[in-house]
């Protein structure tokens, strides 16, 4: 009786790799949809940007869809994503890719959210060389691996605060000062993106050969950092910075008005994702927050329109964002989807290989800004912008090309 | 680093600052660090959820501010939902683990704290969230030192809390029911003492004033539904450094630890902090151990 039963358990065992193989051998494309796959934070730490990109992938998926699909040599396909939840775990990431591409055969990935899930996923795509297209990935140190399947539509790291450095020689200039006098304060989460947002910093300031006057580095579970602003108001610099991704954001905004903090320029990462304008009002008036992306700024193409008309789709698509605005980490996400039709159609076929040459070809304009992928895979054809709060909304100041704002100088906290 | 220290002796008007820093924030440490001083010293649980019941506290005050309340309201109301919900706790977890070795408690509670930190979690997502008091930020000492009105009355309320919790126990006849237990247990009970009930209270009355402690961090700093770690080793290393059923132990500590950590971040940076609070735990058990071989020399 008992071998009887393990002869049908050893029976079903080989059905179902059987079947599964099957399955693996057709998933890519099905009938007339291709399928993408992505394993994406829908628990866990980042859950709430994981969501963020989603949206993002599945309003371009709905709107090639909607505007006839994808031709590949002569025929229209329907796309299409399959999900996984990585619960914000860099293991599980990897784990998951791993099942996307050899159970369910997937052959054309998107990224996941975050630097840290994208390094552990990229050794997995690169290992089976299918290509992905990340959106959420902004460390630099993804770009220095030498991967030939990573290509990501958004800026690096290092870019992040580069161009307050610009504006602050700018502004030495105009008042008759030599940017070498700037005096700047920072203040660096120590984690992988900030680290490369300092670095970006750094290597500026070095070249107008500005005196960095504080270097603090913020903890991780950063939730007091009055002491470092302490510094601040007893060195008067000319210029502050900070990333520390939302908390950074918060614990600077709240803490620079409860101390009083008269710092002429104040820059910062993530003002967005913490709200600091709607939180904390008219102290963080002049405070500088670069961006990917903003619905202002006067790209465009032929899916989305211009950057405000996919503000006004995605906001008509998910009417939970008309309050909180668009993140532009949606706004990355659905372009990584309109880098993928584009190769698609221009190379003609699914094999990976003549699809990652398509990819690294990319040379396109979006509602998001340009598209074009240096040797190493990122994305070298947009630049950040920087925003400033003035009268409680967030204009473009910088770069001048792309400015719809004069910049506010010195900032006027109210 | 040297020039930090400098830079203390040339403005010291920054010592003030960082000190009412240091102190406002020190008396919310010792808040929570009472609390469990409590529970460790009655019930002899090690209590690893404490910081994320401060959490819990915090997001009932963010809670009620998206509501249209004041935080500061929230206060009681935190302390008597976390009241609440420490018995349910006590009831359901506690109840089986108190009895047992100091593993399985620790294991219990740590457990708990994990359920808790996933559960807000879900409830309020993985953002930092801050509760806001709107109140005035004043200047003092000729505009260079900076007092928000909001730690000076959270600095208020925690000592008129710590102040009512000594009343309690030593007045009510539940607070000389929990110093009985805590003394001896059995002999407690022979004395007709319902030592469950005692300890129902105490985890409850832990839970309660870990919340107030949060509703008072959540309009100070900012909380996260992972940051209740840090507010459990703080309260360890009070507890530790003030030796268990000493009062004006804990509440010394609790200002010193706030201040040591303000003073520390200065002059070594923010991201030394966590560093500087493990590091002085490490050198009062050296201390006490130091102290205790003296002692038993001198016994000896």
């Amino acid at each position: 009786m008992e071998s009887k039963l393990r002869y049908l358990a050893l029976a079903g065992v080989a059905a179902a790799t059987v079947l599964a193989g099957a399955v693996t051998a057709e998933a890519k494309v099905e009938g007339d949809t291709i399928i993408l796959g992505s394993a994406i934070s829908f628990t866990g730490k980042y859950s709430t940007n994981g969501v963020h990109a989603q949206k993002g992938y599945d309003i371009a998926v709905e709107k090639i869809n909607a505007m006839g699909g994808v031709k590949v040599d002569g025929k229209s396909y329907m796309l299409s994503v399959k999900y996984y939840d990585d619960e914000s775990t860099p293991a599980r990431g990897a784990q998951l890719a791993e099942r996307l591409i050899k159970q369910d055969g997937i052959e054309f990935m998107l990224g996941p959210y975050s630097s840290g899930l994208t390094k552990a996923i990229a050794p997995v795509t690169e290992k089976y060389k299918i290509p992905m297209v990340e959106a959420e990935g902004a460390s630099r140190s993804l770009f220095t691996q030498g991967y030939r399947y990573l290509f990501a539509v958004l800026s690096t790291s290092e870019q992040y605060l580069a161009s307050a450095i610009d504006l602050a020689a700018e502004i030495a200039k105009k008042n008759g000062k030599d940017p070498s006098e700037v005096r700047i304060a920072m203040a660096f989460e120590n984690d992988p993106f900030s680290l490369d947002v300092r670095q970006g910093v750094v290597d500026d300031a070095n070249g107008y050969g500005m005196q960095i006057v504080i270097d603090d580095k913020l903890p991780r579970d950063l939730s007091d950092m009055s002491a470092t602003l302490t510094k601040v108001k007893a060195l008067k610099p000319d210029l502050l910075v900070v990333s520390g991704h939302s908390k950074g954001a918060a614990t600077a905004a709240r803490q620079l008005a409860e101390l009083k903090i008269d710092t002429p320029m104040v820059a910062m990462t993530h003002c967005e994702s913490a709200a600091i304008v709607s939180k904390f009002g008219g102290s963080t008036e002049g405070i500088l927050c670069p961006t990917q992306w903003a619905e202002t700024l006067s790209y465009s193409d032929g899916y989305f329109g211009t950057a405000a008309e996919f503000d006004a789709a995605f906001k008509e698509r998910y009417p939970e964002y008309v309050e909180t605005g668009v993140p532009y980490q949606s706004a990355q996400a659905a372009a990584a989807v309109l880098v993928w039709k584009d190769a698609f159609e221009r190379a003609g076929t699914f094999d990976t290989e003549a699809l990652r040459d398509a990819i690294a070809n990319t040379d396109m304009q979006t509602f998001y800004g340009g598209i074009k992928f240096s040797e190493a895979g990122n994305n070298i054809a947009k630049p950040m912008v920087l925003r400033q709060v003035q009268e409680g909304a967030l204009n473009v100041v910088a770069p001048s090309e792309w400015a719809s704002h004069p910049v506010v100088h010195p900032r006027q906290p109210k | 680093m040297l020039t930090n220290i400098e830079l203390l002796f040339q403005a010291p008007l920054l010592n003030v600052q960082l000190l009412l820093d240091g102190l406002f924030i020190g008396a919310v440490f010792a808040l929570a660090a009472y609390g469990l001083a409590l529970v460790w010293g009655v019930m002899n649980v090690k209590n690893l959820a404490q910081g994320d019941f401060v959490i819990a506290g915090g997001y009932i005050a963010y809670s009620l501010a998206q509501i249209g309340m004041h935080p500061i309201l929230g206060l009681p109301i935190a302390f008597m939902v976390m009241f609440v919900f420490g018995w349910v706790v006590y009831k359901v977890i506690i109840s089986r683990v108190v009895h047992k070795d100091l593993f399985t408690s620790l294991l219990a509670t740590f457990g708990l704290s994990l359920l808790l930190q996933q559960v807000l979690n879900l409830i309020y997502g993985p953002d930092v969230r801050t509760a806001e008091s709107g109140f005035e930020i004043r200047t003092i000492l000729g505009g260079f030192v900076t007092v928000a009105d909001i730690k000076l009355a959270s600095f208020i309320l925690a000592a008129l809390l710590a102040v009512g919790v000594v009343v309690f126990m030593k007045k009510s006849r539940m607070g000389q029911a929990i110093r009985a237990t805590a003394q001896d247990p059995r002999a407690a009970r022979v004395v007709g003492i319902d030592t469950e009930r005692v300890y129902a209270f105490t985890y409850a009355l832990n839970a309660a004033i870990c919340g107030a402690a949060g509703v008072l961090i959540s309009m100070m700093w900012v909380i996260q539904p992972f940051y209740g770690i840090g507010y459990s080793i703080r309260s360890f290393v009070i507890v530790t450094a003030a030796g268990l059923g000493n009062l004006p132990g804990v509440i010394i500590s609790g200002l010193g630890l706030g201040v040591l950590e303000q003073f520390s971040a200065f002059v070594l940076g923010a991201e030394l902090q966590v560093f500087i609070v493990v590091s002085a735990l490490l050198v009062v058990l050296i201390w006490r151990q130091l102290q205790q071989a003296r002692h038993r020399q001198a016994v000896r």
